[in-house]
């Protein structure tokens, strides 16, 4: 029940995504730009980076990148669904309350995995080179990320209820996290104080982690840091957000 | 079907640092029988949709208990949902998806085959006039289209329970009578039980075994509609006299077979009399005799309106 619960509304959410799939492409088109236009800056500067690959740098912070943005907006639509009174209808079927969350939430997975295949698709073309085992676990690890970031997204939204509310925390809570977890370039080269801060920021270890992995370098402290990051940011995210669903009156 | 007790819900608000609370049901005590079609009756603002929530699961009661379906509220939510059916007053569809299908996967959640939904879904938009609007955006419905849409989606899975919460607003005349014949077919054809809200007195007396008035979060009546109507006693009489001068002696004559006040206004003057149509001939006679020239006159039996304004003291139509 619990799995057919979640499929019927995966069905649902991904058929009515598809009917609009300007929004696949424009939510593709920001990190497709960071990697035309900012990628070949960084090829020169890869050497006092430390790497010889400046794209194994550059494509796990756009990945994440695209995980947390994709996501994290995913309340938006949520508000409209609760407005149109599709939440409330829901609720009074006899469905798993978390199946209403998971369906949705592997809606977004599904997204983030076809922007991200083409992303580093398109990495490839621009020079990037590395493990593919690497990256195919990298790769699962910013999907598990958005699973946490998007369980969250469904229950800010479902919380606040208002387009104009979640903007605001959604947007207070994205820049500082960009720049603080070296997405666009590694904190490695910050001056201390400024990784000591970074330091507080999970996500800065997610995509050291990824980093890593993109290189091949699958035992490191690094790759451990950012996978316990991860799995713990999903558990928090999925309790969060059943706990949203589940919550009567929501 | 229902059992209610004492079912209340307050709801806490903040404006700005006040908080205040709204008391949007105070205690209600419902019985709904199997296959009776009830009427929830009542002003903006009564709390219908507050107690349609609570009784659907919606919403948890601040106090109270309640069966529904032969399940506990609090206890067996899920099977009460199993069981029931539920119309919401404010739309159940995304505007952005397909109309058929929304209905076809609504009914799946209840656990119904696609086959089934699908078979029952279509069904559904013949007997509503949905028909060549399965496969269009729900966005792009007409608002009596949707309306029926979502009558379809709380009907789509057989319940033996249906809530209806304001199901012909927006409705022209002829889908509102449509609609009326479907819901009482629903008990005729599937024995089906019924509990609407609305705020039609037509509606109420055309389709309800039972109408219960709420009023600031009270049930104040609970009765068939024409037991409800006897306890406005008799039928409202209203005459128009020609001059002033003949009002006074018009009131005389009509306080004398009146069974409430008499009141007047400028030249009208109207009073209830016990079976207005049988003593409407004497009352001319009378009104003759006492040389008071009337221009017209009318005899109106009374309305379950009156019967608000009898229970309530306010008129059901000026609250709206
Ligand atoms: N979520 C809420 N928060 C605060 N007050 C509420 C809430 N929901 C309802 N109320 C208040 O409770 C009262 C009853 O509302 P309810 O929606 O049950 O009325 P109703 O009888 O359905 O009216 P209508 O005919 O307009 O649909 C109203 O005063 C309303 O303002
Ligand atoms: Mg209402």
């Amino acid at each position: 029940m619990f799995f057919r619960d979640t499929f019927i509304v995966f069905r649902r959410q991904l058929r009515i995504a598809l009917r609009e799939p300007a929004w696949i492409v424009i939510g593709l088109l920001q990190p497709v730009l960071y990697l035309a236009l900012f990628g070949p800056l960084l090829e020169p500067l890869a050497g006092q980076l430390g790497a010889t690959n400046a794209y194994t740098l550059f494509v796990p912070g756009l990945i994440v990148q695209l995980a947390i943005f994709g996501a994290l907006f995913v309340g938006f639509g949520l508000i409209g669904e609760w407005r149109d009174g599709v939440i409330e209808a829901e609720r009074v079927t006899p469905a798993s309350r978390t199946a209403l969350l998971l369906g949705r939430v592997l809606k977004d997975v599904l997204q983030i995995f076809v922007q991200g295949g083409i992303l580093i698709g398109l990495g490839f073309a621009f020079g990037l080179r590395g493990s593919i085992g690497g990256m195919l676990v990298g790769f699962a690890l910013a999907l598990v990320l958005s699973v946490a970031v998007a369980a969250t997204g469904y229950a800010l939204g479902l919380t606040l209820k208002s387009e104009d509310s979640l903007a605001a925390v959604a947007n207070g809570v994205t820049l500082p996290v960009l720049l603080l977890s070296g997405i666009l370039l590694p904190m490695t080269i910050a001056p201390q104080w400024l990784q000591t801060l970074s330091d507080f920021v999970p996500i800065k270890h997610i995509v050291q982690g990824i980093r890593d992995l993109f290189r091949g370098d699958f035992l490191t402290t690094g790759v451990a840091w950012g996978i316990a990051w991860t799995v713990i940011l999903v558990i928090a995210g999925l309790w969060v957000g059943t706990r949203t669903f589940r919550r009567q009156n929501a | 079907m229902i059992h209610a007790t004492a079912l209340a819900r307050e709801f806490h608000t903040k404006r700005g640092k006040e908080k205040s609370v709204v008391t949007a049901v105070a205690g209600v005590d419902i019985d709904v029988a199997e296959g009776e079609i009830v009427g929830f009756l009542g002003p903006n603002g009564a709390g219908k949709t507050t107690t349609l929530r609570m009784l659907t699961t919606l919403l948890q009661p601040t106090s109270g208990s309640a069966t529904v379906a032969g399940f506990d509220l609090a206890t067996e939510p899920v099977k009460v949902r199993q069981n029931i059916g539920y119309v919401s007053q404010s739309g159940s569809t995304s505007g952005s998806a397909l109309a058929g299908l929304e209905v076809v996967d609504h009914g799946m959640l209840y656990g119904i085959s696609k086959t089934q939904a699908t078979a029952r879904a279509r069904q559904l938009f013949d007997q509503l006039d949905l028909d060549g609007l399965w496969d269009r955006p729900a966005k792009t419905l007409s608002g009596g289209q949707r309306r029926r849409l979502d009558i379809a989606m709380g009907l789509v899975h057989d319940p033996k329970l249906v809530f209806l919460d304001e199901p012909t607003t927006g409705l022209d005349p002829q889908a509102r009578a449509n609609l009326w014949t479907h819901i009482s077919d629903l008990r005729e054809k599937l024995g089906s039980t019924v509990f609407l809200t609305t705020h039609y007195l037509d509606e109420a007396d055309a389709l309800c075994d039972r109408v219960m008035v709420i009023d600031h979060g009270t049930i104040v009546a609970s009765d068939t509609p024409d037991a409800l109507k006897r306890q406005v006693s008799g039928d409202l009489v209203t005459l128009s006299v020609g001059s002033e001068t003949d009002v006074a002696a018009a009131a005389t004559t009509l306080a004398a077979i009146a069974t409430s006040e008499v009141t007047t206004d400028a030249l009208v003057v109207s009073a209830r009399v016990l079976d207005g149509g049988k003593s409407m001939p004497d009352l001319l006679r009378a009104l003759d005799k006492a040389k008071v020239e009337v221009t017209s006159i009318e005899s109106r039996r009374p309305t379950l309106d009156d019967v608000f304004l009898t229970l309530t003291g306010r008129s059901l139509r000026e609250s709206e």
